[in-house]
């Protein structure tokens, strides 16, 4: 029980995962598909932000950096790490554009095809 | 070597920022973008040449991106596997472009500006795929040819909206498997930096968390690469593309995959790690012999000759991931010929097959009838790059196959040896039966005309024959000087101590 608690953001982050996957693969609709991607996207997303999070540990903003206190000891464990934050604003403007992409393939089948469910779009790709 | 040191920046920054130069220039007067984007392709032509020969002579080079030093820095590093692969893209995607003129005026006239800015945002993509350093930038770069992949693929005929979309799918996976591991190998080190992963990582080997974001990374390039369980995407993707979209990504998407596979076996993880502590080469070399016998096996039903040629690259993909986890030197030797051989006779099929769909419209067999005599010069390029893909010598696929047979001989894996020689023969019967085709039967318009009909030649126009001449040239080209590649290039690309 222990062990469920203290890694409680993997389980959040393989249960977003799961939940964006299943969407993906046994969705009927284009745009339900679509949100199950974004949703796996957010679980990888999530995964990283919080790796970087620490117990008692504020923004990573050294306080009074100017002046004497600059050259006061820096103690990283009072600061959370940056680092996966950063990542993840490139993870979360790759996912946007994924998302424009696929919205506007989606567009075009609409437009072609003038349904967005699966089934119904194979049928007619099948017998032109 | 003064003035030569930015090279490693203006390989990536030429191609990206002519791309938008040429979105812009498309606002003015569509003429321009065609002259711009093939002169933009001519600097990463001549810079990764400079870098391969830089290479050759005098070993790695270490690029630091904005002065930064690495770990913290992104480092790009161009050594004996990427300079050989940066020329092969750089040679391809500009032999694509010399050839995409006439056919994107014919197939996408409203979307000239376009295509050629997703053209170039790819080249560069694939590029800094291949170049760089770090295993987050590689992440950004994935997906930054990925998602001009699916917009290049979605303007396509027929289908090729629903095999764009059945790409982004999967290919998100792929790169967010990708990414997930990279995230395990950075909670367990706290680095980034390629070089500095090798350094960090043999003392946590024997963790599962390193085991797990191994799996990871290698699932997702999987899926990005086309090996079998994961082809599904590839073979509508490429056949309802546009013809120069095929000439591109074609050679060139799944080769770099599986350069990045290389990569991140050897120099993030290493031969010992790989082959040591992971051990899956008996697992993994029978899915690269099922990918072989299934892709073959697959292209043997299809009557569409460009769909043929798609399943002919999956079985190809099994050739290159079997070759390197045969955990010897001439099979990784063989899997890194193979990148470059590959890449070229698969240009050479493509461009020829979109030369025939230029002409006919169609890409069945049926309209490959007559085709000898009408276009004589764009069949004999054909001919020669379905013989480099059956292996016969002295073209360029005979010399890698072997170099594979020989490594899955040393290994012992013998059915590795069948899978190769199975696909040799299905190659020789599915092009035979094109050649047959072509060679044999009448046209289709000289039906009722009886035996007067006169056959006119009707060659492609030059700007998509001389590319396509160039290539199948290369291709002999390549099989003669295979020893030369093998010895100044490829020998170095195998980790020391196999």
């Amino acid at each position: 029980m222990e062990y469920l608690i203290s890694k409680f953001n993997y389980w959040v982050y393989v249960a977003l995962m799961m939940i964006g996957l299943y969407a993906m693969i046994s969705k009927n609709n284009l745009v339900k598909k679509v949100i199950g991607m974004s949703i796996f996207q957010t679980a990888i997303i999530v995964f990283y932000v919080s790796t970087g999070a620490k117990k008692g540990a504020t923004i990573p903003i050294i306080a009074h950096g100017h002046g004497e206190a600059a050259e006061a000891v820096i103690e990283a464990s009072q600061y959370v790490n940056p680092l996966p934050h950063v990542l993840m604003l490139t993870a979360i403007v790759v996912s946007v554009a994924t998302l424009g992409v696929a919205l506007a393939i989606i567009l075009g089948i609409h437009r072609k095809y003038g349904t967005l469910e699966e089934d119904e779009i194979m049928e007619k790709v099948r017998q032109p | 070597m003064t003035g030569n040191d930015q090279l490693p920046a203006l390989l990536i920054a030429v191609p990206l920022l002519s791309a938008f130069a040429v979105s812009l220039a498309g606002l003015m007067n569509r003429q321009w973008c065609y002259p711009i984007a093939v002169a933009a392709l001519v600097a990463p032509l001549l810079a990764s040449w400079k870098l391969l020969v830089h290479v050759v002579g005098n070993g790695a080079v270490r690029y630091r991106l904005g002065g930064w030093a690495p770990p913290f820095g992104i480092e790009y590093v161009v050594d004996h596997l990427n300079a050989l692969v940066l020329a092969v893209i750089s040679l391809v995607a500009f032999v694509a472009a010399i050839y995409s003129r006439r056919s994107v005026e014919k197939e996408l006239p409203e979307r000239i500006p376009h295509f050629y800015t997703l053209f170039l945002l790819l080249v560069t993509g694939l590029l800094g795929m291949t170049i760089t350093g770090d295993a987050f930038n590689l992440y950004v770069l994935i997906e930054i040819s990925a998602l001009s992949t699916y917009a290049l693929i979605a303007v396509g005929e027929d289908r090729a909206l629903v095999s764009a979309f059945n790409y982004v799918i999967l290919g998100t996976i792929g790169a967010c498997f990708y990414l997930l591991g990279v995230g395990h190998l950075y909670i367990m080190t706290g680095s980034l930096n390629m070089a500095d992963l090798v350094r960090l990582l043999p003392s946590l080997y024997s963790s599962h968390a390193i085991a797990v974001a191994f799996i990871l990374i290698l699932v997702g390039v999987w899926a990005k690469m086309a090996f079998f369980p994961f082809h599904a995407w590839l073979p509508n993707a490429y056949t309802y593309a546009p013809t120069a979209t095929g000439a591109l990504i074609a050679p060139l998407m799944t080769k770099v995959s599986v350069y990045v596979m290389i990569r991140l076996m050897f120099s993030v993880f290493s031969a010992d790690f790989v082959f040591g502590t992971f051990a899956q080469q008996d697992v993994i070399v029978w899915m690269a012999v099922i990918a072989i016998v299934a892709g073959s096996l697959l292209a043997l039903a299809q009557t569409d000759f460009k769909k043929v040629l798609t399943y002919l690259i999956v079985a190809e993909v099994g050739y290159m991931v079997g070759g390197v986890w045969l955990a010897n030197v001439n099979g990784i030797s063989g899997a890194v010929l193979h990148i470059l051989n590959d890449a070229l006779m698969t240009l050479c099929l493509f461009l020829a097959a979109g030369i025939i769909v230029y002409k006919t419209g169609r890409h069945d067999f049926g309209s490959l009838q007559g085709m000898y005599r009408k276009m004589p010069v764009t069949m004999a390029a054909f001919t020669v790059g379905a013989l480099s893909m059956i292996g016969v010598p002295p073209t360029a696929g005979f010399f890698s196959k072997w170099y594979l047979i020989l490594g899955a001989v040393d290994a012992g894996q013998w059915g590795f040896v069948g899978a190769l020689l199975f696909s040799s023969l299905v190659n020789a019967i599915l092009f035979f039966k094109m050649i047959e085709v072509a060679y044999y039967e009448p046209m289709a318009a000289s039906h009722g005309h009886g035996e007067h009909h006169e056959v006119h030649i009707d060659e492609a126009p030059m700007s998509m024959l001389i590319p396509l001449v160039g290539v199948a040239a290369s291709l002999l080209v390549a099989g003669v000087l295979t020893r030369e590649i093998i010895m100044k290039v490829v020998r170095f690309t195998v980790p020391p101590g196999l």
